[in-house]
């Protein structure tokens, strides 16, 4: 007979070997990726696949060397940092009323807004293009900060009208009585209360618009593209260079990745509201 | 000075009235408590007057300045909330002094009236602290410093004291005594606790369905309460009521005649009196005795008792069924089932008519 001590600990070993197991098989593919974008053409296409291989840097010198690699990263970081900044700052003020103002359609409306996500984006394909066409936007990082911002808006508005319903209205008010504005409200108080939920909604967009495909692809060509568009380049008609694909999706991938491993910390809501039971 | 007059004051939630007409007096350094059992609208009145929420029709006045439709900063008035409302993300220092930033003052001022009134409530030491590094009695007492460094006319309390235990709510509601003596401040404060309400009032609102029931000093309403609600709401344990109806009128008083089968001569007289009315009869468990040797008046079958050492609550029902409770000086062993012999202190009964409004006649306003 086990005892408890050992039942438990037989427990623990199998949870903990499931769990390993389930996150190496979600990050395998990522790990396949970055791995196959330091093998040639020819090795990368080998059966079996190989893991064990001399490994080159050719192909992201051949990337840098055909397209220029910067101008794509910079107009991601352009377009995502800033559709992130304008959403935050439109939704902000609105998750405001909504969560402090409620009317009896605050609810509908809330459903309304998130049920436009529910349609697919090309069957606005072709409106949106002309719209972007009649006013000079093709092409042009303003238009992808105008889409993203606005299909980002839904999940932004939502997610901080979440994190705003946490907080007792009556600390606002007592900032009204204390003599705040309604701007000194928001920005004075209930921003660094929200700070964490601010904070992860927002890389929340970030990532949204950083790994957005379908208007990049359909609203741009060379001076506005961003990374999405440039690994799509590599999918090209002559055929499907595997090693070429993994190093730039690994580029693309890699700023984001390292951004959120840094800022992770903000991922996880751990601000206490202490003053309040 | 502070002088706070309300007139007609009303409000309503989609066309539900809340508060249904109020007129009230406030002078200034006065200490006025509303009381009155949940949703009665002692907080909406409070919310109001702090200009939290919109008057559906009326005026509230501070010293002749109507502030009906000023904004809550521009008021004078500060408040203290149930959940005391501190700004988590703020040090104790930043709490107290956020008014006074956003006002713009002069920082070496600033610093001056927060130490003072951290001075006042002792919480110097706590000054750097966060809101969640600090227990509920402190908490409290960093949303009282935060009112005080405002320097308003009138302190709003919002059932400042629903959130501490037992013992610290004892303490808290002296040192909230002292303070109202030494600021010379003008506070309102809201309670559901009637014990909060007697022993910290100059003057108490009882508030019921969102009208005024009565308005007076404490001993004034525990002692002549205008009508029933205010007789059965003041006063633990509650005043006993008996149903009955008049017998006779004279000139020395009245007799009742309970539906618990006893009669009692009250000297009571006047031309509101007839015989025949149905009246009730209440009477605080104070002024209930077991008989001695021939007064008993009405027989009672013993619940069960609380015997508390220095006093001795003990729950009766009469023959109708209604329940009365007794305090005894000192201790009383009562059998459960035990038939008791009551006398009642006729000169301290209180007789209300069928629309439950107190009967006063010549005779006892004379006594």
């Amino acid at each position: 007979m086990m005892t408890l001590k050992q039942s438990r600990r037989v427990q623990s070993l199998v949870l903990g070997t499931l769990s390993w197991a389930i996150a190496a098989l979600v990050f395998f593919p990522i790990f396949w990726m970055v791995l196959t974008s330091f093998k040639t053409e020819i090795d990368a296409f080998a059966t079996p696949p190989q893991f064990i291989f001399t490994p080159t840097l050719e192909n992201y010198l051949h990337i840098q060397e055909r397209s220029d690699y910067f101008h794509f990263a910079w107009n991601s970081v352009l377009i995502s940092f800033s559709a992130t900044a304008l959403c935050m700052l439109i939704a902000i003020p609105a998750a405001y009323s909504m969560a402090f103002f409620e009317t009896k359609r605050t609810k509908g409306t809330l459903l309304w807004m998130l049920s436009t996500k529910m349609l697919p984006p090309v069957g606005v394909l072709m409106p949106i293009y002309l719209l972007a066409k009649t006013f000079g936007l093709l092409d042009t990082r303003l238009a992808l900060i105008i889409i993203y911002t606005l299909i980002n808006l839904p999940i932004v508005v939502w997610m901080i009208y979440t994190y705003f319903k946490d907080i007792p209205p009556d600390i606002l008010e007592a900032a009204r009585l204390d003599g705040a504005t309604t701007l000194q409200e928001i920005f004075r108080v209930l921003v660094p209360i929200c700070k964490g939920g601010l904070a992860s909604t927002a890389l929340l967009s970030l990532i949204l618009c950083w790994n957005e495909a379908f208007w990049s692809l359909n609203l741009t060509s060379a001076n506005a593209a961003p990374l999405t568009a440039l690994i799509a380049s590599y999918s090209s008609p002559e055929g499907l260079f595997w090693a070429k694909l993994s190093a730039v999706s690994t580029l693309a991938c890699a700023p984001i990745l390292i951004f959120g491993w840094i800022s992770q910390k903000q991922l996880v809501r751990g601000l206490s509201f202490g003053a309040v039971k | 000075m502070a002088n706070l007059s309300i007139r007609n004051l009303q409000k309503g939630f989609d066309g539900h009235a809340i508060i249904k007409g109020i007129d009230l007096d406030v002078r200034d350094r006065e200490f006025v408590v509303f009381v009155g059992p949940s949703g009665c609208g002692k907080s909406t009145l409070l919310r109001l007057i702090a200009g939290l929420e919109e008057v559906t029709a009326g005026t509230i006045e501070l010293d002749g300045r109507d502030i009906t439709q000023v904004s809550p900063a521009k008021r004078d008035l500060a408040m203290v909330f149930q959940t005391y409302a501190l700004y988590p993300h703020m040090t104790v220092r930043k709490n107290m002094s956020f008014a006074l930033d956003l006002a713009g003052g002069n920082k070496a001022d600033i610093e001056r009236k927060v130490s003072e009134a951290a001075r006042i409530l002792q919480l110097e030491p706590l000054l750097e602290r966060k809101p969640k590094q600090l227990s509920g009695g402190q908490r409290q007492r960093v949303a009282i410093g935060r009112a005080i460094v405002r320097n308003p006319k009138i302190f709003l309390f919002d059932e400042p004291l629903s959130n501490l235990d037992a013992a610290l709510r004892v303490q808290t509601r002296l040192e909230l005594s002292r303070l109202h003596k030494e600021l010379k401040a003008t506070m309102i404060y809201v309670t559901h606790d009637q014990v909060e309400a007697m022993t910290l009032a100059d003057k108490v609102v009882v508030l019921n369905g969102g009208k005024v029931e009565q308005v007076g000093s404490p001993l004034e309403l525990y002692h002549h309460p205008a009508n029933l609600f205010v007789a059965g709401f003041l006063g633990t344990p509650k005043m006993g009521f008996l149903k009955g109806t008049i017998s006779r009128v004279d000139r020395h008083g009245c007799e009742v005649t309970l539906d618990a089968g006893a009669t009692i001569n009250l000297p009571l007289a006047g031309a509101s009196l007839s015989v025949g009315s149905a009246v009730t009869l209440g009477i605080r468990p104070e002024h209930l005795n077991i008989a001695r040797d021939g007064d008993c008046q009405m027989q009672v079958i013993a619940d069960v008792s609380e015997r508390l050492g220095s006093d001795t609550y003990c729950h009766v029902r009469t023959s109708s069924g209604e329940a009365l409770t007794l305090r005894i000086r000192g201790d009383l062993a009562s059998k459960y089932g035990e038939t008791l012999n009551l006398h009642l202190d006729s000169t301290h009964c209180h007789l209300f008519d069928a629309q439950g409004l107190v009967i006063t006649s010549a005779l006892q306003a004379a006594a």
